[in-house]
């Protein structure tokens, strides 16, 4: 028992570890965007192309899936595996329409010639929200994956430190989402 | 699209090299591996590599593989660095050398990159991995099958380096490929393609190792071990990891932009479109400068334990090291732009990192007098691993002063991208870096091999290395004073320039002697043995690896060792400290082998290659079979195989 409280101790330090060098990660990214923002090159200015109720939907649907992230993880707490799959699918769907929202937000600026070559504001911006973008798929192959784990195994042991590490992971993205937000969206339109 | 377009991307019979030097370099390779792989059949020595070696997540098993990487890179590197040395002490006046223009400048950019990426770091961690979990007192690293993901990726950026040899061609834009050259515009064929991923992806791997080891350090010392009585290896990769853990991400960043200009043709660093070319120059040295104490602090962690263990003393001023790796980690942030004073930042922001650059030389200092005060009155052995110490002071130190000299930006106006630095440069990493691990190397390898390393032929080496180095590096001091900048192809006979350049050519095959030296040196110890055996304790050591028998066991402790005192082992032969009060003998879980870590390092390789030659399938495949490897790996339950202590033969101390 103290065995395995120590060993799940050592794989959370080494996952917020990681965490954390996601962090500096993005970091260098919101440094470049910071720098690149004023580098329109005659191309659309940020508050031309950003739509303020577009952003906050997706921030509202990110925030509702991390609140389902959470309540996974409170399920398996009382041990209730049919709880735990079916926050974890909420999670999924609210996961999978933000990131449908961003691709046709991307679609829609690249259809009016506001691609990410046309100038450095706008490949920083691509950039910056497109590697949020991915983590957020990323994060979806993995609960897809869990979710069929938990499904065949239950709430064993790996899959129980599983869920904690990706529920951490998950909220990781959120706040750098909100970073988004913050800096790109709502500092761009006003 | 057309169907040989979509299948082969831009492959295609014109890649291969065009001249006599590259065929020689690709005809050589393939030639070892050859006779390798034909070893290997004929002694019917597959099975024992796949399932000892290959598979492995002992660390250090591990550790040896990324030695044995290292070194044949270093081979690599070191010939470049000879046809450089050629080339310009043939080629001025009506001599053009041995070596087109285009060509040197592929062979420069490849000597740096291969000797900071896939050498300096691969003896780094094969060092890491090898001494680190043994003086913690532990049996594994944190995540052992991260630790073979981090060593294959590391493999696969090494492989795709060499790819480049007789697969198109390298970066012709230096070690770090500034922009705008950089740039599809200025570099249009694949080298920086090949440079991007081949540092992408052993970068990656670097960064796994970081999380890796910090997390080892933090959570699997021995028990007992409090932070200060950690042995100042651990310390020194402490320091390091951290700083990985937090630069290497940046490099991550800069090399995916650089890849999404020339790919996608993003603007973020071209000349036009709002780009900023300065501001890659920013962020490679946000990485790079931590980079060199990335590099530098686990060798001064081998200094540490070398003198300590060489002088027969504790070592001098323990706090004030710990002290002092700290405040280098610290600093090490603060210096980045005295790497390009001249981008013209101004008096006052240069004023700064000058200051700056001149405080961190303090906490080095620091290092240099506690190392000898911890010989005054020791009893010293000049064995091998003290000579390259020895050698590392006088230079390292020299070395320091000039970079002092170059921390001053008015001063740096004149001097910088001239061969001043660049012999400044040579003079940190290869006295600090290389000596230090190569210190290392004779001093751990009797615990993992069970015999130590010849003493007469190391002791050949060393000075061979040491004069070649002075020979070779000296010259380029004056060469820079006198106006030589760096990375010169050519230049006219009338500069006088060209006895220095034939002087360094000189020392740079003296350092090849010594090389040479070198592998003579494992092969007669190989040969010799029975006679070199050593025993658990060959060097009268301080620290737990002393402990446990040579070659140390899988399972490294039979028991896990609690730890009372600074130096653990040095306190127990003394009396000091008690035998270890045994923890219950119960069961040693070892993790079971896998073959996984190799699977993601050929995806990777795959995905790289993919990408360098817009083979936009197999960079996808690539992909996804990195993607089902971590899937695989992170839903098998069953990774660990028990073994009964019981069942343990008996020790031979």
């Amino acid at each position: 028992m103290n065995e395995r409280r120590s060993r799940d101790s050592v794989t959370v330090f080494g996952f917020f570890t990681y965490l954390m060098t996601d962090f500096v990660l993005f970091a260098a990214l919101f440094a470049v965007y910071a720098v690149m923002r004023s580098g329109t090159f005659g191309g659309p200015e940020p508050w031309q192309i950003f739509d303020a109720r577009f952003a906050l939907a997706e921030t509202l649907i990110l925030l509702a899936s991390s609140f389902t992230a959470g309540l996974a993880l409170l399920a398996a707490r009382r041990n209730s595996q049919l709880g735990t799959l079916a926050a974890l699918g909420a999670t999924f769907l609210a996961g999978g329409a933000f990131i449908a929202l961003e691709v046709s937000e991307f679609a829609r600026l690249a259809g009016a010639g506001a691609g990410p070559s046309r100038s450095a504001f706008l490949s920083a911006f691509f950039t910056l929200v497109g590697t949020h973008g991915l983590h957020v798929a990323l994060g979806l192959l993995w609960l897809l994956a869990l979710g069929i784990a938990l499904a065949r195994r239950g709430l064993t042991e790996g899959n129980l430190r599983k869920l904690a590490l990706f529920s951490l992971f998950w909220h990781f993205l959120d706040i750098v989402w909100i970073f988004i937000f913050t800096i790109v969206y709502l500092l761009g339109i006003v | 699209m057309s169907m040989h377009a979509f299948i082969f991307g831009e492959l295609s019979w014109s890649v291969f090299p065009h001249n006599a030097i590259n065929w020689g370099g690709v005809l050589f390779m393939f030639a070892c591996t050859a006779a390798l792989l034909a070893a290997l059949t004929y002694y019917r020595r597959w099975g024992w590599l796949w399932r000892e070696w290959l598979t492995s997540l002992d660390p250090k098993r591990i550790g040896v593989m990324y030695l044995a990487v290292a070194l044949v890179m270093l081979v690599r590197g070191g010939v470049d660095a000879l046809l450089m040395r050629a080339q310009q002490a043939a080629s001025t006046g009506a001599s053009q050398g041995i070596l087109s223009a285009n060509h040197f400048q592929q062979i420069f950019s490849a000597h740096g990159s291969i000797m900071i990426f896939f050498v300096a770091m691969g003896l780094m961690f094969g060092l890491i991995n090898i001494a680190l979990p043994l003086l913690l007192g532990s049996r594994d690293v944190a995540f052992p099958f991260l630790n073979s993901l981090s060593f294959w990726l590391f493999v696969a950026g090494a492989a795709l380096v060499n790819c480049s040899l007789f697969l198109g061609d390298f970066s012709a834009a230096g070690w770090l490929s500034y922009p705008p050259l950089s740039e599809l515009a200025y570099s249009p064929t694949v080298g920086v393609d090949y440079w991007i991923w081949a540092l992408q992806i052993g970068g990656i791997g670097s960064l796994l190792s970081g999380v890796n080891f910090l997390t080892t350090i933090v959570k699997l010392r021995a028990r007992g071990m409090r932070w200060m009585q950690m042995p100042m290896f651990a310390w020194c990769t402490m320091g390091s990891m951290s700083l990985v853990v937090f630069a290497f991400p940046i490099l991550t960043v800069t090399l995916a932009l650089l890849w999404l200009d020339r790919t996608l043709g993003m603007h973020f660093f071209t000349a036009g479109g709002g780009g900023n070319m300065m501001m890659y120059v920013n962020l490679i040295w946000a990485w790079g400068h931590p980079e060199v104490y990335i590099l530098i602090l686990p060798a001064f962690g081998v200094f540490s334990e070398v003198v300590a263990v060489f002088s027969g003393k504790k070592l001098a001023g323990y706090t004030s090291m710990v002290l002092s790796i700290w405040a280098i980690v610290f600093f090490s942030w603060l210096v980045w732009l005295h790497h390009f004073f001249t981008m013209g930042a101004g008096a006052d922001v240069n004023a700064f990192f000058g200051i700056m650059t001149m405080i961190i030389a303090i906490p080095t200092g620091v290092k240099i007098f506690n190392w000898l005060f911890t010989m005054y009155r020791g009893r010293i052995r000049l064995v091998t691993p003290m000579l390259w110490f020895m050698g590392f002071v006088v230079l390292f130190t020299l070395g320091g002063v000039t970079g002092v000299v170059l921390a001053e930006p008015p001063a740096d106006y004149q001097l910088h991208n001239s061969l001043f630095l660049v012999a400044h440069f040579h003079t940190m990493i290869v006295s600090g870096v290389l000596f230090g691990y190569f210190a290392g190397l004779t001093y751990w390898f009797p615990k993992i091999s069970g015999f130590r390393l010849d003493e007469s032929l190391g002791r050949k080496a060393f000075w061979c290395w040491l004069a070649g180095f002075i020979l070779a590096f000296g010259p380029l001091y004056v060469l820079g004073l006198m106006g030589a900048t760096r990375r010169l192809d050519h230049y006219p006979a009338g500069l006088g320039w060209q006895p220095l350049f034939a002087l360094a050519g000189a020392g740079a095959a003296l350092i090849a002697l010594g090389f040479a030296f070198q592998v003579a040196q494992l092969l007669r110890s190989i040969r010799d043995r029975e006679l070199l055996r050593a025993g658990g304790d060959p060097w009268e050591g301080r620290t737990l690896e002393w402990s446990v028998p040579s070659p140390a066991p899988s399972y490294s402790f039979a028991q896990l060792p609690v730890v009372s005192a600074r130096d653990e082992f040095w306190a127990r032969k003394q009396g000091v400290a008690v035998e270890p009060a045994a923890l219950p003998a119960g069961l040693i879980e070892l993790p079971r082998n896998s073959a996984l870590g190799l699977a993601a390092g050929a995806a990777a390789l795959a995905a790289g290659f993919g990408a360098v030659w817009h083979i936009w399938w197999l960079a996808a495949l690539g992909l996804a079979g990195g993607c089902a490897v971590i899937l695989l790996r992170a839903f098998d339950e069953d990774t660990e195989t028990v073994l009964p202590a019981a069942a343990l033969p008996p020790l031979p101390l």
